[in-house]
């Protein structure tokens, strides 16, 4: 039977050890699959794989054990239930993220409707070198926001309305930064101290805590052969519109200055991390210089 | 602090101390306690510094229970003052 060497170059299919056989990894987006999804996912496994799934390290599912001649068919019967090959290689890579404030008290931002987002306007983009986005959506970062090439977390900008504070000092406990302080009988925040984490806003039991949803972006995190962290060169940003200029900026840098198969990370570094900065400032908001000092 | 919340304070149901427990065993105990009080009654709960302190009067706010004050006993320990606002 004619294989169709352009679906596999397109990456979904991971050669395995075994000849001919192939770990076919799924299209994932923040991690979420419906049941009716995993109903055929489970018998696809059955039928041309070997009866069970992986889960990759980053919420990405794959079937081993597909044989080469079997992969349109695969294909086929994945696709009409509502299932798509995932991509490997040198393109942005499955969008991870944790459950957000959809689900988790502690979340900050909907890390879900921004993964999808992302994943819409740059999954499968290709690029020198593979490029992972990532979304947290608090400063717990169960999702590791600092390890992806561009990583997002989300957080809370607070304010205090006074009238409704009763004094109980329980922000002053939750406080990890020691930014908040009751002086002269009224709740006072350090904001050079604060880091959004917004659990004073989740603890404050009349709501006299308020938070604005911030995002916060770390760029050029990698854990793989190299490890290093991602940095955050801009203030938090309010917007998801500000948050797509911003990457549309860091993947078009990737794009002038990276060479073939040099990661994100590297072309930073090697073009120079002011330059870097300059470049997305530039894109981002060129009118707004207090976007300049970021937040080292 | 207002007249009406030291006032209300003053009006204790029931105490409990939870400064032997461990999360989620913390919340717990407060929840379970809670359930057995009349919406509007005063619970006193005694808790630990550190995790206790910082979590249980957000899990108690996300249950819908309003707290009152946090007293900070000086050994430690924390008193928080929680008011049954929902069942």
């Amino acid at each position: 039977m004619a294989v169709d060497y352009k679906a596999l170059k397109s990456g979904g299919f991971m050669r395995q050890v075994q000849k001919d056989h192939f770990s076919m990894r799924l299209k994932v987006v923040g991690g979420n699959l419906t049941t009716e999804q995993f109903d055929v996912i489970s018998a696809v496994a059955k039928q041309y794989g070997h009866g069970y799934i992986h889960l990759t390290s980053r919420q990405g599912i794959e079937i081993p054990f597909i044989r080469l001649q079997d992969i349109e068919e695969v294909k086929k019967a994945l696709e009409d239930g509502g299932v798509f090959s995932g991509i490997c290689g040198p393109r942005v890579r499955t969008v991870t993220a944790c459950q957000g404030d959809r689900i988790c008290p502690s979340g900050c931002i909907d890390t879900y409707d921004l993964a999808q987002d992302i994943s819409a306007r740059y999954f499968g983009r290709e690029l020198p070198h593979k490029f992972k986005f990532g979304v947290t959506g608090c400063m717990n970062n169960c999702l590791k926001a600092e390890e992806n090439d561009l990583g997002i977390k989300g957080g809370l900008e607070v304010s205090v309305n006074h009238d409704d504070c009763i004094r109980c000092g329980v922000c002053v406990k939750v406080c990890r930064e020691n930014a908040v302080s009751i002086q002269d009988d009224e709740v006072t925040v350090d904001y050079d101290k604060c880091n959004y984490c917004g659990r004073c806003v989740k603890s404050c039991p009349t709501d006299a805590f308020i938070g604005e949803s911030v995002y916060i972006l770390y760029f050029g995190g990698t854990f793989g052969n190299m490890i290093a962290q991602g940095v955050e060169i801009l203030r938090p940003v309010k917007d998801k519109e500000t948050v797509f200029k911003a990457a549309d900026a860091a993947l078009s840098f990737y794009d002038r200055y990276g060479k073939p198969s040099e990661r994100f990370r590297k072309s930073i570094e090697r073009e120079g991390i002011e330059k870097f900065r300059e470049y997305i400032i530039e894109k981002v908001s060129p009118s707004l210089s207090e976007n300049m000092g970021g937040n080292e | 602090m207002s007249d009406r919340i030291i006032a209300e304070i003053n009006e204790i149901k029931e105490k409990i101390d939870i400064t032997h427990l461990v999360c989620p065993m913390t919340f717990v105990k407060a929840k379970a306690t809670i359930e057995e009080l009349e919406l509007g009654e005063i619970l006193e709960i005694r808790l630990n510094d550190g995790e206790p302190v910082q979590n249980v009067p957000r899990s108690l706010k996300e249950d819908g229970q309003k707290v009152l004050k946090l007293k900070d006993n000086l050994d430690g320990t924390y008193t928080l003052y929680v008011r049954k606002d929902s069942e």
